[in-house]
């Protein structure tokens, strides 16, 4: 076709990257990977292989190795191997590596994308504009947390050996999200890509070589789904970190659960697209483009779900398709592509059979007519209209260029809709008005709010989900915390089972010239003394063998009932800070006036002197946390964008509290406190050993205005009370402080939903000591953090 | 909600819909002059202003100007095809001098240079000689309308003048007006004016209708080219505001500043008009034209003024029916890069003749 044609048809034209030098990089390697272990290439043990292929033309790429449980052993035996060395370094010195690494990564910027764009089949723009700008960013700002770490966050050590699994979406960009704050706070790695997506892995291996970082500290080892799952399994390992499926999260969370290892999941999404009628409706169009048709749709942040006002949908509708009609899919290599290939077959007949779904039940389907490419595995962009929120298209996560647009009339609406889902990692808000974007921005249940933006993605914020999107963030100050413990408590010892010797005998409360009226002690559920369902009581004896008194034996249907006390105590977590705090200094200040009178309850049980101690030290406990209610601040980031991202910490919601046994008040107080003074409501359930503190407890928090539900007490058979907490939906976090198998079944048992579960591990916390017994590291743990993204300018 | 049961289809892959009329060729008033969207539409006549359609107007600078940035990296051409764009910038340039030394002389140069903007050797070793490529239009000040004319006879490229107290504005309506039909009456195919900035900064929209619609009657057949002052509205909503005014009161083309300005065209305030243009012709049925004018230098720059247009409005809006830059430096790159393409070396500017 002659320059003339082109000048009158105006057609875009081939514009190739060109794959020479990552292809030649592969040829180097005969295009067989074994796996980085201490520094070096080894060749699986099993001597096993797989193939990994471009998505765009379906054709091998390269063979790498299958690992093993061996090859998984050796590489954590490796990492093991190197901890000490490493740990040993300066701040400094690890600063230095990581400096390292992302300067390196910006020499290799164009080969790192490529072999990207070859082994994922997402566009080259992205690969090279986002993945790996992003990539080298992640390492810088480590870097930076590498050297001033003991500063920040002193009294804090590493985990240890970190195993970590990573998706085929963004395969360098969540290496790099895995290994940068790992590496920063001290940690070494054993990585394991997706099966999908190796070949950047590999290549990072080598830029370790490179940068000559010690052996062992980072290890690569490939593999599938039982590669990983030795990995997490593996005794050595201290913490996993995993970003994929949900279904893959919970199987890794039942299989970490009888460990102590620490877990972070980062899973799938149905993230909310909303746009208000004073949008800047072209601006929310191109906003769409970032969220949905970005690499292929296969991003678990993707805006799959719009919700669009009804007064603007139909126009909105018309500009939607009107820009499909401009989008472009072909090859991933050609840099004037905004669409490229679907990572694997599977995945393709995933989408389609998802889409084919919603049509059955309903949706319209709309695609524009752009030629898509026969060879290969290609999606084109999908519009699915007439869509309603029981749809299975507006459930379930289609990780595909595929949009489910449905109305809504006002913002609550919205909000509810957006609110429809089981999963909680990011959404969408864009409106004109900052009063409407930001009033909504704070109810959605998501990690990531982007106004007037959409994908943004920065080391300095935190990433991740509310719900079964996952727990834990990636990135930020936030995300250093998921590689660090506070040192006392990696150092403490086991729970002992028996209780500790009281000193000093029993003593008698009361006064006996006359029989004691009957004092009955009932669960504490919506701010009012309740029977137990059960109808039954338990006796509860002293130190000396002695009945002192019955407590309820509270059920599951009494959990129940805590649970929706709770809920529909919601507005606690929406009061002003200065207001929760107002009402704790109330509690403390009621408590001190009962505290001579529970102090000699409570003694029969833990004798005198620990009793005392326990109100005093409790009044103070609750001073401290009355204290923070309204200093746990939040953040102003600033990433490079021209905006402020708000990192907004917000209760995670209700709260199953299992309270330690042997300290009955201060064990409670010291858990439910600063459970609530963030904002969550908590179900509580008090020493098995002295619930008859329960009578005294709710005599405080009753006359000390806290609003009914914030705060419910169940008494009766811990473990199994413990059993419908964790397995109640409602529930959004498990706090367990008793046993190592209380521990255990309380990460077991909260699969269902996938809640955070805070536990002691099975150590014992020295309550009395307020180094360990109360400060940030609980407070850490009583929220999660929201990023609104609000870009501004005008 | 309904969705419309055709999927709008783009016509730019069907050579049929686009002539090979000359550059400048202006096509009769009432055929349809584009397609968006399968839509026909005609020439712009205007329409009662509409309050409504001004108050509703949102813009999100940092969303428009992550689209322009973007929109530049989603999109090249290479090879071939960039020769090909680039001989359409050159057919979309309203080359252009606006200087207080300007004589004559110096006009007939830059007529000279707009019938042949490139070297007849180099057309040849491109094979576009048959494209008789010139420039669409040679811009000057009213003095030299007479000049260009001349300078131009039978070359189909047309003569504009800058009016209405170019480039400020700011004389008395009955003198910018008769500024107007003087430059009719001299010859002049085309008029860019400039509007009244101090009516947008005050929100007085239906005297900036009324200001236009008089420079748009004394016109008469010669097309109006309405300045909105972008570097001097400085807001993107000003932008769009003013966009629409204009469109309604029924400019041919709406163009971004006189290069006279702090700041002239920048593909943040390019595609804030162009989606402007775009829904005026989704509500009227009438195209409205695009001239960014001002510090657009390159041949690079001109490949992403292209890029906007394609991805935003579509190929109809790549000639000169609709699209023009303003520019006078840009030519000498565009020739420079088209001589790297015919022989492969990287050229030097003095072996390209000046305007």
């Amino acid at each position: 076709m002659s320059i003339v044609e082109k000048f009158i048809t105006m057609e875009y034209g081939p514009a190739p990257e060109d794959p020479r030098e990552a292809l030649a990089w592969l040829d180097v390697h005969q295009r067989r990977f074994g796996h980085f272990i201490n520094g070096e290439w080894r060749a699986p043990a099993a001597g096993t292989y797989f193939d990994t292929a471009d998505p765009s033309t379906g054709e091998t790429l390269a063979t790498v190795a299958q690992g093993s449980v061996e090859d998984v052993d050796r590489a954590v035996k490796a990492a093991r191997g190197a901890l000490p060395a490493w740990q040993a370094l300066t701040p400094h010195a690890r600063a230095r590596y990581l400096y390292a690494l992302a300067r390196q990564v910006q020499k290799h910027s164009r080969w790192l994308a490529v072999l990207e764009t070859l082994d994922n089949g997402k566009p080259i723009r992205e690969s090279r504009d986002i993945d790996i700008p992003l990539v080298a960013r992640h390492f810088y700002h480590h870097a930076g947390w590498a050297q001033i770490l003991e500063q920040e966050f002193p009294g804090y050590v590493a985990c240890g050996v970190v195993g970590q699994i990573i998706p085929w979406n963004f395969p360098l960009l969540m290496l790099a999200w895995k290994i940068a704050p790992a590496l920063g706070t001290g940690n070494t790695v054993v990585l394991k890509p997706a099966e999908f997506t190796p070949l950047t892995a590999l290549a990072f291996a080598q830029i370790c070589q490179e940068i000559e970082l010690p052996p062992g500290v980072v290890n690569i080892v490939t593999g599938d789904g039982s590669t990983g799952e030795a990995l997490a399994k593996h005794p050595d390992v201290a913490k996993v970190a995993f970003t994929g499926s949900s279904e893959v999260g919970r199987a890794i969370r039942k299989a970490t659960a009888e460990s102590h290892k620490k877990l972070s999941l980062e899973l799938g999404g149905k993230s909310p697209f909303i746009i208000f009628e004073d949008a800047d409706l072209d601006g929310a169009v191109e906003g769409l483009v970032d969220g949905i048709w970005f690499n292929q749709g296969q991003v678990c942040c993707a805006g799959s779900r719009l919700l669009m006002q009804e007064s603007i949908a139909e126009k909105l509708l018309r500009k939607i398709q009107d820009r499909m009609n401009t989008l472009r899919i072909g090859p991933p290599l050609d840099k004037a592509i905004d669409i490229g290939a679907i990572v694997a077959r599977v995945q393709l007949e995933r989408i389609q059979r998802l889409v084919d779904q919603g049509v059955a039940e309903g949706a319209m389907c709309w695609q524009p007519s752009i030629p898509v490419p026969s060879r290969g595995w290609y999606f084109p962009p999908t519009l699915l209209s007439n869509v309603h929120p029981s749809s299975v298209v507006a459930q379930q996560e289609i990780f595909g260029p595929v949009l489910a647009a449905m109305a809504f009339r006002t913002p609550r609406e919205a909000v509810e809709l957006a609110n429809n889902t089981v999963y909680g990692l990011a959404a969408c808000v864009w409106s004109e008005s900052i009063n409407v974007a930001l009033h909504v921005a704070a109810q959605l249940k998501a990690g990531v709010v982007w106004v007037n933006c959409t994908n943004l993605f920065d080391a300095a914020c935190g990433f991740g989900g509310y719900r079964e999107s996952g727990f834990g963030r990636e990135g930020g100050r936030e995300g250093l915390l998921e590689y660090l413990e506070p040192a006392w408590f990696k150092q403490a010892g086991r729970m002992h089972a028996t209780p500790p010797a009281i000193t000093q005998p029993p003593e008698a409360a009361g006064d006996f010239s006359a029989p004691p009226i009957d004092r009955t002690v009932k669960l504490y559920i919506g701010g009012k003394q309740a029977r137990p369902d059960s109808g039954y009581s338990m006796a509860v004896r002293a130190a000396d063998g002695r009945v002192l008194g019955e407590a309820p034996l509270g059920n599951r249907k009494d959990i129940r009932n805590a649970v929706e006390a709770a809920r529909k105590a919601e507005a606690w977590g929406k009061a002003t800070a200065h207001n929760r705090a107002q009402v704790l200094f109330y509690i403390a200040e009621n408590l001190s006036q009962r505290g001579e009178e529970i102090a000699v309850r409570l003694a029969t049980v833990v004798g005198r002197k620990q009793a005392e101690s326990e109100v005093r030290l409790g009044i103070e406990r609750i001073f401290s946390y009355a204290a923070w209610a309204d200093k746990f601040d939040g953040a102003v980031h600033n990433p490079p964008f021209r905006n402020v991202a708000l990192a907004m910490k917000e209760p995670i919601g209700t709260v199953g509290v299992l309270c330690p046994s042997d300290e009955p008040l201060l064990g409670f107080l010291s858990l439910v406190m600063p459970a609530i003074c963030v904002g969550n409501t908590v179900i509580a359930i008090p020493s098995e050993k002295y619930p008859l503190i329960t009578g005294d407890l709710y005599q405080v928090l009753d006359t000390s205005d806290l609003p009914g539900g914030v705060v419910n007490i169940i008494t009766g058979r811990a473990t199994e009370l413990l059993k419908t907490l964790a397995e109640h939906d409602d529930v959004d976090a498990i706090w367990s402080f008793t046993d190592e198998a209380s521990a255990a079944a309380a990460k077991m048992l909260s699969v269902g939903n996938l809640k955070q579960v805070f536990t002691n591990e099975g150590r014992a916390i020295d309550w009395f000591d307020a180094k360990q017994g109360e400060g940030r590291w609980f407070l850490d743990h009583a929220v999660q953090i929201k990023n609104i993204w609000v870009p501004y300018g005008e | 909600m309904t969705l419309r049961d055709k999927p709008a289809t783009m016509r730019d892959a069907s050579l049929e819909h686009l002539s090979v009329s000359g550059p400048g060729a202006i096509s009769p008033s009432y055929t349809a002059i584009a397609q968006y969207g399968g839509r026909e539409l005609q020439p712009n006549r205007g329409i009662p202003l509409n309050l409504d359609w001004i108050a509703a107007v949102r813009v999100n600078t940092s969303a428009v100007e992550r689209r322009a940035q973007t929109l530049v990296t989603r999109r090249t051409v290479k090879k071939d095809w960039q020769a090909a764009w680039l001989l359409r910038a050159i057919t979309c340039m309203d080359l252009t001098t606006l200087s207080g030394d300007d004589t004559d002389e110096r006009v007939r140069r830059l007529c000279a240079k707009a019938r042949q903007p490139i070297q007849q050797e180099l057309a040849q070793k491109l094979g576009v000689e048959s494209l008789g490529i010139t420039v669409a239009v040679v811009c000057v000040y009213h003095t030299f309308v007479e000049t260009a004319r001349r300078a131009l006879e039978g070359s189909g490229i047309r003569v504009a003048a800058v009016s209405t107290g170019f480039p400020a504005g700011l004389s008395p309506l009955q003198e910018r007006v008769n500024e107007i039909r003087r430059s009719v009456e001299a010859g002049a195919d085309e008029i860019d004016v400039v509007i009244t900035r101090a009516h947008v900064f005050g929100a007085r929209w239906q005297a900036l209708y009324d200001e236009i619609s008089t420079f748009k009657n004394a016109c008469g057949p010669a097309h109006l080219k309405v300045i909105l002052g972008t570097g001097d509205l400085q807001t993107l909503r000003n932008v769009a505001r003013a966009s629409y005014v204009a469109m309604m009161a029924g400019a041919d083309f709406i163009k971004t500043s006189t290069g006279k300005e702090a700041v002239n065209a920048t593909l943040p305030v390019g595609l804030v008009m162009v989606r402007a243009i775009r829904e005026y012709a989704q509500e009227t049925g009438m195209a409205v034209g695009f001239k960014p004018a001002g510090g657009i230098r390159t041949a690079k720059q001109a490949l992403e003024w292209l890029v906007l247009m394609k991805e935003e409005l579509g190929t109809p809006w790549m000639k000169a029916d609709l699209f023009r830059f303003g520019a006078s430096g840009m030519l000498g790159d565009i020739e420079r890069q088209l001589e790297h393409h015919a022989t492969g070396r990287y050229s030097a500017d003095y072996r390209h003749p000046i305007a």
